[in-house]
């Protein structure tokens, strides 16, 4: 039987967004999307669809669908992973589905539509969303499908039914093995994902994607309980204000640098 | 579980004794305890074997200790712990559930609150109690560039607490608790993701955690020849060296010098950043620093933000004379 892979991926703003650009609404609780920098697929999930394509470079007959869910979607944007290699992309979009800190409704939303897809080998996801942060949504997923779980790899293989995972420790790195059917998140260090090539994105161009709402994967969404409410929202206060250390030139800078420090008992 | 009581720590062991997070997750559960009319602490702690930690565990602010010990446990497997914490709020059915956002509670919590059928607060810097005794807590979001107040609206609520963002309690003996045996049948089927490998390499020198001194790069070092001098800086002045993502994802050092969000926290009196741009990622991990120093060519770079002194020039202009006047202060 080929593997069947499915890879979620969430639309996200730009990380890279500078500073002097990311702005929120406080009354509204909402961070607002800038304006010149478009959303990008969750830096995370690409690296976890790099894995999935990895496996299947191994494996060729590997199916990988990319899932993500979701208010509204950049097409061009989501469209990336097919350009890559994916297979397959499936979008439940609904205006239900507002970004939000509670990953509740994520979970499930995405486990309904896992569900409706069918038997699913191996579930990869981002270690966390560049937005809240929350790296609970594949943990919640593979507590609500009955998968196997283990999170923040830096390699990802598949042999005779067993995912074998190499894992980022604070300091090392550890093997993981589990029987399929199972979920891992993927981190950073699995490395940069491939570009898609000139081959990928033209035969993206020719994939559409399948798109549900969520009462297409049999859930309504006035059954489903927020279990965290967002009460407030704030720029971070700015720290110290900076002295600015000058010279002659940069080296007499550091010198007094020293000096300055020695000064304010720093060393 | 509509009406719990009291509040549930998810206790956690480095080595045979209660972890430092644990002492600060039982501190907070003591504030809110306070906060709530004196509700009960309990405790569950769980390995192969617990040491003195349950009685360092009321030392530290729990009424009742729930433990558990059992060879499952070798090497704390998050399955393990997972159903280890979920018997616990069955039989403490607490009002809260507090843990410690680790390596094992990023793995533990979020499955505990889901197997309860709640939410998860993550990465909570603060916690406190509503008027309608709701837990509310502070979060970092958008790697730090906002910081959101959630309320938890189902019980038991579940929080992460982040490390070193509360002061633990000083341990107190005369305190009077109880430790239990938490009834449970633990066997090697509840692990699924069994660890077949493992290695450490403890960091060489002092510990980027510890260390009252750390002296990060970022990509503006160029390549790891870069990090030469500041490895230097760090011996001199007896420091760690740390890094950005970037130099971790260019393998300029391996992953274990990351500070930031997704590396590791420091805390330490003096934190020097050479070439490092100052994204809030970056800052998630280093921002508690007593004074921040940093070293840029970009006087625009959003370090400079943060940091008590700065220079703005090129580091390998600024660096050789820095070392050398501090070595000549330091003899
Ligand atoms: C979800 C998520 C998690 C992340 N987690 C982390 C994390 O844990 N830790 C982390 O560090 N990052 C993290 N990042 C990445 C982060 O957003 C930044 O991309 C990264 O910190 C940038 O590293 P840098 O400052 O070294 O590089 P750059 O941003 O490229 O900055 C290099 C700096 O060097 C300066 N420079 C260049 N040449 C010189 C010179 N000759 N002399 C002096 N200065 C010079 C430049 O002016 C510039 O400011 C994360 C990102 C995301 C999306
Ligand atoms: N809306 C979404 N659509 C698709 N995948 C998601 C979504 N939200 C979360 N995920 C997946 O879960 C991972 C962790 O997300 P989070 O728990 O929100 O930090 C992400 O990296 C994604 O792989």
């Amino acid at each position: 039987m080929p593997l069947r892979i499915v890879v979620t991926a969430k639309q996200v703003i730009d990380p890279e967004t500078p500073a002097s650009a990311f702005r929120i609404d406080p009354q509204a609780l909402q961070v607002l999307p800038p304006a010149s920098v478009p959303p990008v697929v969750n830096g995370f999930d690409e690296q976890a669809i790099e894995a999935a394509l990895q496996i299947k470079d191994a494996a060729p007959d590997t199916n990988v669908t990319v899932l993500s869910i979701g208010a509204s979607f950049a097409m061009d944007v989501m469209k990336k992973p097919l350009a890559m290699g994916a297979d397959e992309l499936v979008l439940v979009q609904d205006d239900a589905l507002v970004n939000s800190p509670d990953p509740s409704v994520a979970v499930h939303v995405l486990a309904a539509a896992i569900r409706k897809l069918g038997d699913v080998d191996l579930v990869l996801c981002g270690r966390q969303a560049s937005d809240w942060d929350n790296a609970q949504v594949p943990l919640g997923l593979a507590e609500k499908l009955g998968l196997a779980v283990t999170t923040i790899a830096k390699r990802v293989a598949v042999e005779n039914g067993i995912a074998r995972i190499e894992r980022v420790l604070p300091d090392g790195s550890e093997t993981v093995e589990i029987t399929l059917p199972a979920l891992v998140t993927v981190s950073n260090e699995l490395g940069q994902a491939r570009y898609p090539t000139l081959r990928g994105i033209m035969a993206a161009g020719r994939k559409a994607p399948t798109i549900w709402s969520v009462a297409d994967v049999g859930l309504d969404m006035s059954s489903l309980t927020p279990g965290l409410e967002l009460v407030g929202l704030a720029l971070p206060e700015s720290g110290a204000a900076c002295e600015f250390i000058e010279g002659e030139d940069d080296a007499d800078a550091g010198r007094k640098l020293a000096l300055k420090l020695r000064e304010a008992k720093l060393v | 579980m509509a009406d719990g009581q009291g509040i549930l720590v998810i206790g956690e062991l480095a080595g045979s004794e209660l972890a430092l997070v644990t002492r600060e997750a039982l501190s907070a559960a003591r504030s809110l305890s306070g906060a709530l009319g004196g509700e009960p602490v309990s405790l569950v702690i769980a390995g192969a074997d617990l040491g003195d930690a349950p009685q360092q565990g009321i030392s530290a602010g729990a009424d009742t200790v729930y433990t558990v010990v059992s060879p499952v446990l070798e090497g704390t497997p998050p399955d393990a712990v997972v159903a280890v914490a979920e018997r616990a709020a069955q039989v403490a059915s607490p009002r809260y559930v507090i843990g410690s956002k680790t390596l094992l509670g990023r793995d533990v919590l979020p499955r505990v609150a889901f197997r309860l059928g709640t939410a998860l607060a993550q990465d909570c810097a603060t916690l406190e109690v509503d008027s309608q005794q709701r837990l509310v807590a502070t979060r970092p979001v958008y790697g730090g560039s906002a910081i959101a107040k959630v309320a938890c609206l189902q019980t038991p609520a579940v929080a992460a607490l982040r490390p070193k963002s509360v002061e633990p309690l000083e341990p107190d003996a005369s305190r009077i608790g109880e430790i239990k045996t938490l009834d449970i049948q633990l066997d090697d089927s509840v692990v699924k993701a069994r660890v077949v490998d493992r290695t450490e390499r403890p960091s060489e020198g002092i510990r980027l955690e510890d260390a009252k001194v750390v002296v990060s790069g970022g990509r503006g070092l160029g390549g790891p020849e870069g990090f030469e001098p500041l490895k230097d800086l760090a011996s001199l002045i007896g420091g760690a060296v740390g890094a950005s993502r970037a130099v971790c994802d260019a393998g300029w050092l391996p992953s274990s010098y990351q500070v930031g969000l997704t590396g590791k926290t420091v805390t330490p009196d003096l934190y020097i950043a050479v070439g490092i741009s100052g994204a809030s990622q970056h800052m998630a991990g280093c921002s508690s620093a007593r004074a921040i120093v940093a070293i840029n060519k970009d006087a625009g770079a959003n370090i400079f933000k943060e940091a008590r002194f700065g220079v703005v020039g090129d580091w390998q202009k600024v660096l050789p004379a820095f070392i050398d006047q501090l070595h000549e202060l330091l003899q």
